[in-house]
């Protein structure tokens, strides 16, 4: 893991004191809420129903013991006691006090972390594949290039006022596992003749004109990358569209401009930029990655895992990834259990995280865009301990991509900007397709909710997607089919007229028994799907 | 309160800014004024003659200025590069770091919270046209020049 120097350490003690600054004028009624609202987003405090919220960043998702007990020990002192994992790979707290904010930020200095960028216009928090650095199909550990670039965006002084929000993801595996294409842009690590390089993919997206980023160069050599996107961002922030917040992202301008044309101005600028100097130089690559080597593994370990006890059995086939160590595991813990908030996590089982990773796990654990946690480094004689230990406090929910994996934004019970309710929806589905065998048979089913067009619940990326909008006052879920955020990224198609709350569960249902009776030997249900087309699913729900 | 704030040596120019059009289109003016949206590119050719460029931030969450004043000051551009419009306090020190060495604000500045904004960070992350050395260089002493 990354561990700060002093530079890093200054950077965000002297932000966490100019936000002090900024609240104490705040209260003090120097700053109207006009003047300190994009001073608060900058720190990823926002104003919702009920309280502040605040988004906490985890860069790329990775986080060490120590960090993730602060997060619970801050549920527990500021919150009611509750930390939300987010589809970004972030944690929110939605039940923060103005007052508080800045006693918070300096708690979470004192382990490495911060709220920097984690909304407003501006470069947010990098994504990246939750099993970097640890899956067997990987080029090379993203990560190192994720924190490279997280200190490049860092208070980015031309880039701190963009048209809208900018998302970058980094991978280096051909299996996507973190919607790299539906980001702003993506990067895929390729290796070409011996070097590191960049695929680039610009112009993807949710919100409400969902778009799969084309790829926009195959090879940007790994010491240019911040040069390259210095130019593609430069390009968006003088011609991305100002005057409509809904046509603001770099997919619009892509779009509007065609791929072609903004590529031709990305290469010009980048002729020019490369030439400024303003790459690091790879020594600075090279003091990262060590950070990210791997641990010290144990060798000679055994991949046998008893498997006597039945529902360990089915936890470890559900919940388990290979790890390119032998005798070791990737554990995934669901934070979705049945009838549960979707990436909710308790100040209790937070710390049962932390102590679990640092047991266990070589000090590591990873948050997944699905809202749900991840130990890289198990060892399989230690799956069962991990196990009961989970199943003890509630968190062995054996549904990895099964139907009851949801996805959902936190809607309208918290959400400012949210006109449905996306957490009463998901614990109506958990709870209607709750049966093991059930879930087992239909297979991988990715489910996704937003409660609203900006599509937080990537319901645009779901096999099943599921968008909540308000009609005359009413709560309305509009139904969509083909979506995926993986490799095979695709936009979801809506069915037709939206349901009610219980309508679209039903209707989920027939959509879910024609893909039983329909499927072939082998097919998810995005397969049979795609083989059948929208029709047949129209005439099950509608006919 | 302050009204200007300067971060260049002697007098501040005085002759009013034209417009981009009507400065590409006479030759004799020496301040020009750019507003949000248009092409901070077309004033390259005139580099030379010009003394000030003023750069509308038409409000703050405008951010076209800092492009713009970035690529004057790439292209060589070392005369006054003046931030006008709604220039708030939080933003100096971005504008500074993108060549800004100049403000007149709508609203005029408190000094004590200009000062404070401008000496907050002792460290940068990028390379930018104001000449502080990125926390890479600095960790790379032997291998970053200047």
């Amino acid at each position: 893991m990354y561990r700060y120097d002093n530079y890093d350490q200054s950077i965000v003690d002297a932000r966490v004191e100019e936000f002090r600054d900024q609240v104490q004028r705040r209260l003090a009624g120097h700053l109207t809420e006009d003047q300190f609202k994009p001073l608060r987003l900058m720190n990823g405090l926002y104003l919702q129903l009920h309280a502040y919220m605040l988004r906490v960043a985890i860069p790329y998702g990775t986080l060490n013991g120590r960090q993730m007990r602060k997060l619970g020990e801050i549920a527990r002192k500021y919150d009611k006691g509750y930390g939300h994992f987010t589809t970004r790979t972030n944690l929110q707290y939605n039940w923060i006090k103005l007052a508080d904010a800045p006693d918070i930020l300096a708690e979470l200095a004192t382990v490495e972390m911060h709220a920097i960028q984690t909304s407003g216009n501006c470069i947010r928090n990098i994504s990246s594949d939750q099993y970097a650095g640890v899956s067997a199909d990987e080029v090379t550990d993203p990560r190192p290039w994720a924190e490279l670039l997280r200190q490049w965006s860092t208070f980015h002084p031309e880039f701190t006022y963009l048209p809208r929000k900018f998302k970058i993801c980094v991978i280096a595996a051909e299996e996507d596992r973190a919607a790299m294409r539906l980001h702003d842009i993506g990067l895929k690590l390729v290796s070409r003749d011996g070097k590191v390089g960049a695929e680039v993919y610009a112009g993807g997206g949710m919100g409400r004109t969902p778009m799969v980023a084309p790829q926009i160069n195959d090879f940007v050599p790994e010491d240019e990358i911040v040069s390259y996107l210095e130019a593609c961002l430069r390009v968006y922030n003088r011609y991305g569209r100002r005057d409509n917040k809904y046509k603001a992202r770099i997919k619009i301008l892509v779009h509007e401009l065609g791929v072609e044309e903004y590529k031709r101005q990305v290469e010009e600028e980048f002729a020019h930029m490369r030439e400024l100097g303003l790459n690091p130089p790879t020594e600075e690559l090279d003091r990262i990655r060590p950070f990210f080597a791997g641990p010290a593994y144990e060798t000679g370990l055994s991949d046998e895992i008893d498997r006597a006890d039945p529902a360990f059995a089915l936890w470890v086939d559900r919940q388990i990834a290979a790890h390119r160590q032998p005798g070791y595991a990737i554990v995934n813990i669901s934070l979705k259990p049945r009838g549960g908030i979707p990436g909710d996590a308790s100040a209790e089982q937070i710390d049962l995280v932390a102590d679990l990773a640092e047991a266990y796990s070589l000090d590591e654990l990873r948050v997944t865009h699905a809202q749900n946690l991840v130990l890289p480094h198990v060892k399989k004689a230690d799956l069962h301990a991990i196990w009961q230990k989970l199943d003890a406090a509630g968190l062995a929910e054996a549904n990895m991509d099964l139907i009851s994996d949801i996805i959902a934004c936190p809607g309208l019970d918290y959400c400012s900007l949210a006109n449905a309710r996306s957490i009463p929806l998901a614990q109506k589905l958990s709870e209607r397709f709750a049966g093991a065998d059930r879930q087992k048979d239909l297979g991988e089913l990715k489910v996704k909710i937003s409660g609203c067009i900006n599509a937080c619940g990537h319901h645009h990326a779901g096999h099943i997607g599921v968008l909540g909008v308000d009609r005359k006052g009413v709560e309305n879920f509009q139904l969509s089919l083909g979506g995926s955020g993986a490799q095979d990224a695709s936009v979801g198609q809506i069915t037709g007229p939206g349901f009610s709350e219980d309508g679209v569960v039903d209707a989920i249902e027939k959509v879910t028994d024609l893909y039983l009776s329909q499927r072939e030997e082998g097919e998810r249900f995005l397969d049979t799907y795609r083989r059948l087309g929208m029709k047949p699913f129209k005439e099950a729900i509608y006919g | 309160m302050v009204e200007f704030l300067s971060f260049r040596e002697g007098e501040a120019a005085q002759e009013p800014a034209v417009t981009v059009e009507s400065f590409t289109g006479q030759s004799n003016s020496t301040a020009v004024r750019i507003e949000a949206g248009e092409d901070a590119r077309e004033l390259l050719p005139y580099i030379d003659r010009l003394s000030l460029v003023e750069v509308n931030f038409p409000a703050y969450g405008d951010g076209r200025g800092y492009s713009a004043a970035r690529i004057l000051r790439e292209a060589g551009y070392d005369g006054e590069l003046r931030a006008v419009g709604d220039v708030l306090v939080d933003q100096l020190n971005a504008m500074r770091r993108c060549g800004f060495d100049t403000f007149r604000p709508d609203k005029a500045l408190d000094d004590a919270a200009v000062e404070r904004a401008l000496n907050r960070y002792a460290d940068v992350y990028q390379k930018t046209v104001d000449g502080r050395r990125p926390v890479w260089a600095k960790r790379h002493p032997e291998t970053v020049n200047g």
